[in-house]
């Protein structure tokens, strides 16, 4: 997929090739802190999805909402705090505020996602972002997966009030990230690559008594 | 440590996700090159600080981050409601108790109705 320019926009590819060195928001903390490994006692795991296509999606509801359906066969979660996925699990689509939604598909999509959103609303008044370098995904299971986030922020995450298809933006230790449940037995954070480092910390530290491990 | 109902997220979130800032309901000026010096003065520096009901606007700061306003008790710390952007209080310090449901329901009427006639006018 090679650059156009939409009007006054133009569109380049952030995903670097396999020739080009890259690292994730969280190589800072591999290098310098501890990776303790998974074993068979560790109650939590945590798991790094690197390189995702992270988009930023602005505009009105409805407008929107078409061409996500268009493009990547999901239906805009309209009600707030709303997440929706497709079958596959692997693209989603995340209510932010009530006109921001974040689309994270898998590595190296996000530009040819973005220029068919782009053709799909054609004159509309909207913004996409690609924010693929600025954010990563981080996956949490375990049965003490709730246990740790319990410890970590003021938010309710018992299921009667965090269920499945839910996704807050929330104060965790002293920072922030976005917490997201796309299914039963995980958890997902998306974490800005400037806090990333003191998160992985305080989440090792967190989980240390579950005896939590990193896959990597 | 207080649980504020943002209007956005539709739900009661932790207070430190949320940041005050200032007085709400403040219209700018609609010329402000016919102001004068008062006028403009006023608009820029000039705050209310009533003890009991007072209408503040906060953002959801680690959230949706929408302004919205919350009315609030300056001497009781309790917050009455929170409401969106372009909303009007229920409570207020001529209305303590609250406006009833009907009475805040025949405003929006009319004052949709006055924003309906503003427009037509407009036309004409």
């Amino acid at each position: 997929m090679s650059d156009i320019t939409y009007g006054r926009v133009a569109t380049f590819n952030t995903h670097p090739d396999a020739s080009i060195p890259k690292e994730s928001p969280l190589s800072v903390a591999y290098n310098t802190g501890s990776v303790p490994a998974a074993t068979s006692d560790s109650r939590v795991l945590f798991k790094e999805q690197a390189f995702l296509g992270h988009l930023i999606l602005r505009g009105g509801a409805i407008v929107l909402d078409e061409a996500v359906r268009k493009v990547l066969g999901i239906s805009l979660p309209g009600q707030p705090l709303g997440l929706a996925l497709d079958e596959t699990g692997e693209r989603s689509v995340q209510w932010l505020s009530p006109d921001e939604w974040l689309v994270i598909v898998p590595g190296g999509e996000e530009l040819d996602v973005e220029q068919r959103l782009r053709d799909a609303l054609g004159d509309a008044h909207y913004a996409i972002v690609d924010v693929s370098g600025g954010q990563t995904l981080v996956s949490l299971e375990g049965e003490k997966a709730r246990e740790l986030l319990m410890k970590s922020t003021s938010y309710d995450v018992h299921p009667s009030n965090f269920p499945v298809g839910k996704a807050v933006s929330v104060v965790f230790g002293k920072s922030s990230l976005i917490l997201r449940r796309p299914s039963e037995e995980r958890y997902e954070l998306v974490l800005r690559r400037s806090f990333a480092d003191y998160l992985y910390r305080w989440i090792l530290d967190a989980g240390a008594e579950y005896g939590i491990g990193v896959q990597r | 440590m207080f649980y504020i109902h943002c209007p956005y997220c539709d739900e009661y979130r932790d207070e430190e996700e949320f940041a005050p800032k200032g007085q709400a309901h403040i219209a700018r000026p609609e010329d402000p090159e016919s102001c004068s010096d008062d006028q403009w003065g006023a608009y820029l520096f000039f705050r209310d600080n009533p003890r009991g009901i007072h209408h503040e606007l906060w953002v959801h700061a680690i959230g949706c981050r929408k302004f919205f306003n919350i009315t609030r008790n300056s001497a009781s710390y309790e917050i009455l409601e929170t409401y969106r952007m372009g909303e009007q209080p229920r409570f207020s310090a001529e209305h303590p108790e609250g406006k009833s449901a009907e009475t805040v329901a025949a405003e929006k009427v009319a004052a949709e109705a006055g924003m309906v006639a503003g427009q037509e006018g407009v036309k004409a």
